[in-house]
């Protein structure tokens, strides 16, 4: 379980930081999108990976078996924050891209 | 006196100030004079009145807590020194104000004027009053911040301006040091309680800080009182009005450096590094500032140069450590400030009335202002030091120490020269100032050739502060005397030397010093007297050696030169660069702690391995390479890949007990799908392969960025595995599982931490949210498209071209068929998405749901409507006025917090109980689903204004731009 999600946290990393050093505007926010999965899914595997914990709690529950509720929270938010930061950072390259004409990152393109 | 009114007292100027600066509309040109004038006076008396409280070394103390836990207090006290000081602040404070009142022309802004000068005495007054040494030194940076205020308060005048950013630059840096120095003193001390660091003497000069220490604030109180090697900024600042330079850089502003180094005194004084730091600068500034103040042309330069040396005189006192000199140091700081400021307003008058301080087109005045000219002249032999004049007595007590012998070394030998000389040189430039300025032919070359007396009152501070010279010097322990030993009590305590305020000793070494001095003076100007009426400005040789030209270079260096090597040398605007950069530091921030730790990731059987999550792995982690392989030439299907790796997460959140996340990021998955679905219609087309696969460059860089992103990939992936097998220690987690249904009331944890526990945080995250939504709408609004994305897409052209073709369709049809059927089911669909929102809405307290899903499945209930009937139908049909739930959003959570106010609680603590609806039955309500429903507000709003706005692009009607030709302009 560890081991796949961890994996998979990894390939999501390195595409998205392949993609974030990418010259074009469009591969720049593919690629944060693809980052903030991988943090997103890393901050709520640092609470520890549990299959089939109850999440809401019930009359005489124990505590210990429910799943860490602390990094869900955070994940939570994270996940509607970066909804409104990807639209912010397309609108911005939208107006970058009809201002310069490019939808290079740099606003203009490379000499070389 | 009351220990209350002295927080009064101090805030008397300040008031006093913003009152005046209330007056900018007024017409009348007397009114902001009068008031501060009165203002002035007032604290004068008030000072005045505590002179009881502060005799026989009693102390008044007033404290009140500020920032307790750092020692910062703002304690205020008043000692006989203190006292002193503060009546030299506040009387001539109060005459410099008479005086201004003729000084500032009509054309000038008066009331900002008297309002800087009553801010700059209130801060003055703070520097006194201090009774913390933190506090101390952020009233010494107000002293510094109006004193460059004042300085430039002809800002139209370059001169001002570059003067005010000197002093500014010098005094700043040196009050940086002061603070770092007093943090170190108090730190020593044990506290920044001045009484405490007063009594810790032997504890602070044996410390191993007491060296950095002293020198920090040594750098304080030496750029303060303009000592060698910080002089130069204030001949500089001469370019103020003058009656700025008679209160701030003659009287008050520069003795704050020696009023600092007498209060510390008996902290501080008595090393061997105390007497030689501040002996040197001292003796430097003593002889150099009197050398090179016969060499100025201009009158307010003379003024400033001799500051300098009298201000060395008094640091030359106190650095020798013994008690009596400091006795004479504090008279000197009082006599000099009695005299040079009389001087400077007599020089304010004399460029008054002849529109010119040039010494060599000034001569002759005395016949058209005798008393303005002996007036100048009493003060003037007081500087020079002639018996019978206040400055005569504490010029004495300096020779009679300068003899004795304290630190036995070649400074203290040849002191008694070097006074000598000093005394010399004074006489010099006194002479120069009334034989050039009032006797001699009438002047032929001034500006405004018929000068004459100034109006009464303006002369009414001249005549007091010179009257006040006069008896000071005739009957010193009758006028000075008491006040005098009380402040010199209040500093030396139970060490009070034994001194006679005299006029007359008898013959001794002092008094021959002095005459020897008057006579070489005399000689000396004799010699000078025709060079001095040609010569070019400043002292010869050094006039070279400019101490202002060299600051502008190290300035220019430093910020200029330096910033431009470091920008042009380490910066780029590319962001490329700039990234890669973060991406290889957050690896190394990672991974160098970890391999200095020992990290040692052991890989384990692979058991445990679900096959199903695995297999669904396998499609992400595909999914997210295919993204990144084809977002450049296949955005749409980067997007769809894009939303298969955020299928998989949300999977795998629901996979691992964590049922709200799944939610939400289902809901976010589809809005952000949208969302970068309505920005690829504004990007450009990308046709075929860029030629850039061949060059070399170009390939070593995507090598270079694949390592990387390998790198970081393979890092992520190991802490993440490693992260995830440490057991999983006691964390706050069990406080919140603990208390969630006691505390909050609800059942669903995550929901009770967002809205209860955390609400507070969860509030500044709507407000952020908020704030992107409307920044996206505003940036919208002035959306200017690239010209060849304006008008219809290749795909609506050959829809367009298909229906023209066709006889029996109107263009447009096929639009409007496209997709018919699921259009018409997302329309049915609207009533049961928005009660299935609702319905996540309300159950979000116990069970996964809650305000953000609810809001974002809400918003999506719009977004279908729009994706299912085009833009103009939808809103033909809805009005949603998504501003109106940001704000009503904004408005409940506030209202929630505030409402807890009401029963006596902190800001947003939530109540919960029981309701009995009719039908439904007992329904958990907490004040927190209020909170909560205000979140389900802004989000509804924030998601459907963000969204709706960029979908307003494809309906609006764009000009196409013309780029204005750079030929054609």
């Amino acid at each position: 379980m560890e081991l796949v999600l961890s994996l998979g946290i990894g390939i999501m990393t390195g595409s998205g930081v392949w993609l974030i050093l990418r010259p074009r505007t469009y591969q720049v926010i593919v690629g944060l999108s693809l980052l903030s999965y991988a943090v997103n899914l890393f901050i709520f595997g640092v609470g520890g990976l549990k299959v089939n914990a109850p999440a809401i709690l019930a009359d005489g529950s124990k505590t210990a078996a429910l799943a860490d509720p602390v990094p869900q929270a955070l994940v939570l938010t994270a996940i509607v924050i970066g909804f409104a930061t990807t639209a912010l950072f397309l609108v911005v390259l939208l107006a970058a891209r009809g201002l310069t004409g490019t939808d290079h990152v740099d606003g203009r393109e490379q000499s070389q | 006196m009351p220990e209350r009114l002295l927080f009064f007292l101090l805030v008397l100027p300040f008031a006093g100030s913003i009152a005046t600066a209330l007056l900018w509309r007024t017409a009348a040109r007397s009114l902001p004079a009068w008031l501060s004038g009165l203002v002035a006076l007032a604290t004068t008396i008030l000072t005045a009145l505590y002179y009881p409280s502060v005799t026989a070394g009693k102390v008044v103390r007033h404290e009140v807590q500020w920032v307790p836990e750092i020692g910062l207090n703002f304690t205020l006290r008043m000692d006989g020194f203190a006292w002193l000081f503060a009546m030299l602040v506040t009387v001539i404070g109060f005459l410099v104000v008479v005086y201004a009142r003729y000084y500032i022309s009509a054309e000038d802004p008066i009331p900002r004027f008297f309002a800087f000068l009553l801010a700059f005495m209130g801060s003055m007054l703070g520097v006194v009053l201090s009774g913390n040494l933190i506090l101390l030194s952020i009233f010494w940076e107000l002293t510094s911040i109006f004193s460059f205020l004042l300085i430039g308060y002809w800002y139209h005048n370059a001169n001002a301006r570059d003067g005010a950013r000197m002093a500014l630059t010098i005094t700043g840096t040196g009050g940086f040091c002061l603070l770092v120095g007093v943090i170190l003193l108090g730190h020593i001390a044990g506290s920044y309680d001045l009484d405490v660091v007063l009594s810790a003497g032997d504890v602070v000069r044996a410390h191993p800080l007491y060296l950095p220490t002293l020198i920090l604030i040594l750098i304080g109180a030496l750029t303060k009182s303009a000592q060698f090697p910080f002089h130069f900024w204030l001949p500089n600042a001469m370019a103020a009005p003058t009656p700025v330079s008679a209160y701030l850089h003659s009287a008050t502003m520069v003795k704050a450096g020696v009023f600092l180094l007498a209060r510390l005194w008996p902290t501080l004084s008595g090393t061997f590094e105390w007497f030689w730091l501040l002996g040197l600068a001292g003796i430097t500034s003593l002889v150099l500032g009197a050398y090179f103040a016969i060499f100025q042309r201009d009158l307010k330069g003379l003024l400033a140069y001799s500051t300098i040396s009298h201000l060395g005189l008094i640091v030359t006192l106190l650095s020798l450590g013994s008690p009596l000199a400091a006795v004479a140091a504090i008279f000197h700081m009082v006599n000099h400030a009695t005299f040079k400021a009389s001087l400077f307003m007599a020089a304010g008058i004399i460029d008054h009335e002849t529109g010119t301080r040039d010494m060599q087109k000034l001569s002759g005045l005395y016949r058209f202002m005798p008393h303005t000219a002996t007036l100048a002249m009493v003060a003037c032999a007081a500087m020079a030091g002639v018996p019978l004049l206040n400055g005569f007595l504490s010029k004495e007590m300096f020779f009679a120490e300068a003899v004795e012998t304290h630190a036995d070394s070649i400074l203290d030998r040849a002191l008694p020269y070097i006074a000598t000389i000093y005394g010399a040189f004074s006489v010099t430039y006194s002479i120069r100032f009334i034989h050039t300025v009032f006797f001699g032919p009438p002047p032929s070359d001034i500006p405004n050739p018929h000068p004459h007396e100034p109006p009464r009152w303006m002369r009414f501070p001249v005549e007091f502060l010179v009257l006040a010279c006069l008896i000071v010097g005739i009957v010193p322990s009758m006028s000075i005397g008491p006040f005098l030993s009380t402040a010199v009590v209040s500093v030396l305590g139970t060490d009070m030397p034994q001194y006679s305020l005299a006029v007359w000793h008898g013959v001794t070494l002092p008094l021959l010093m002095s005459v020897v001095a008057m006579v070489g003076g005399t000689i000396l100007y004799s010699a000078l007297q025709k060079y001095l009426s040609h010569c070019e400005d400043g002292p010869p040789i050094f006039r070279h050696l400019r101490g202002q030209r060299i600051f502008e270079r190290i300035l220019v260096t430093v910020s200029w030169k330096w910033a431009r090597w470091v920008e042009a040398n380490l910066g780029t605007r590319r962001l490329q660069p700039q990234l890669r950069l973060v991406a290889g530091f957050s690896f190394l921030a990672a991974a160098v702690p970890l391999y200095l730790a020992g990290f040692d990731a052991k890989l384990p059987p692979l058991a445990q391995v679900d096959p199903a999550f695995a297999m669904i792995w396998v499609i992400g982690m595909v999914s997210a390479v295919s993204a990144a392989l084809l977002a450049k030439y296949h955005r749409v299907a980067a997007l769809v890949l894009l939303g298969g790796s955020g299928v998989v997460t949300c999977i795998t959140f629901a996979w691992l007990s964590a049922p709200d996340l799944a939610i939400t990021q289902l809901v976010v998955e589809i809005v952000t799908t949208v969302l970068l679905l309505l920005g690829l219609r504004w990007l450009p087309k990308r046709i075929g392969k860029i030629d850039e696969s061949t060059a070399l460059a170009a390939r070593l860089r995507r090598l270079r960025d694949f390592a990387l992103a390998v790198i970081c990939g393979a890092g992520m992936s190991i802490l993440a595995y490693a992260v995830m097998m440490q057991p999983v220690p006691d964390t706050i987690a069990n406080y919140f599982l603990d208390n969630a249904y006691t505390q909050g009331g609800g059942k669903n944890v995550v929901n009770v931490i967002l809205v209860d526990f955390r609400g507070f945080d969860t509030m500044g995250e709507i407000t952020v949210l908020g704030i992107v939504a409307l920044t996206v709408f505003a940036l919208l609004r002035r959306f200017r498209p690239a010209p060849e994305s304006i008008g219809t897409t290749e795909q609506q052209e050959l829809q367009d071209a298909f229906d023209k073709a066709q006889p029996d369709r109107k263009p447009g049809d096929t639009v409007r068929d496209y997709l018919l059927v699921p259009s018409v089911v997302m329309q049915w669909m609207f009533p049961v998405i928005i009660t299935f929102a609702i319905y996540l809405f309300l159950r979000g307290h116990d069970l996964p749901g809650g305000g953000f899903a609810g809001g974002i499945t809400m918003a999506i209930a719009f977004l279908l409507q729009y994706l299912g009937g085009g833009t103009r139908w939808a809103e033909d049909r809805l009005r949603i006025l998504p501003l109106r739930w940001i704000a009503l959003g904004l408005l409940i959570a506030v209202a929630t917090g505030v409402g807890s106010w009401f029963f006596g609680y902190p800001f947003l603590t939530s109540h919960s109980q029981y309701l009995e609806l009719p039908l439904i039955g007992k329904i958990p309500t907490a004040s927190a689903l209020l909170f909560d429903l205000g979140v389900f507000s802004l989000v509804v709003g924030a998601t459907v204004l963000i969204l709706i706005a960029i979908a307003h692009q494809s309906i609006r009607t764009y000009r196409i731009r013309t780029e204005p030709k750079p030929e054609d302009t």
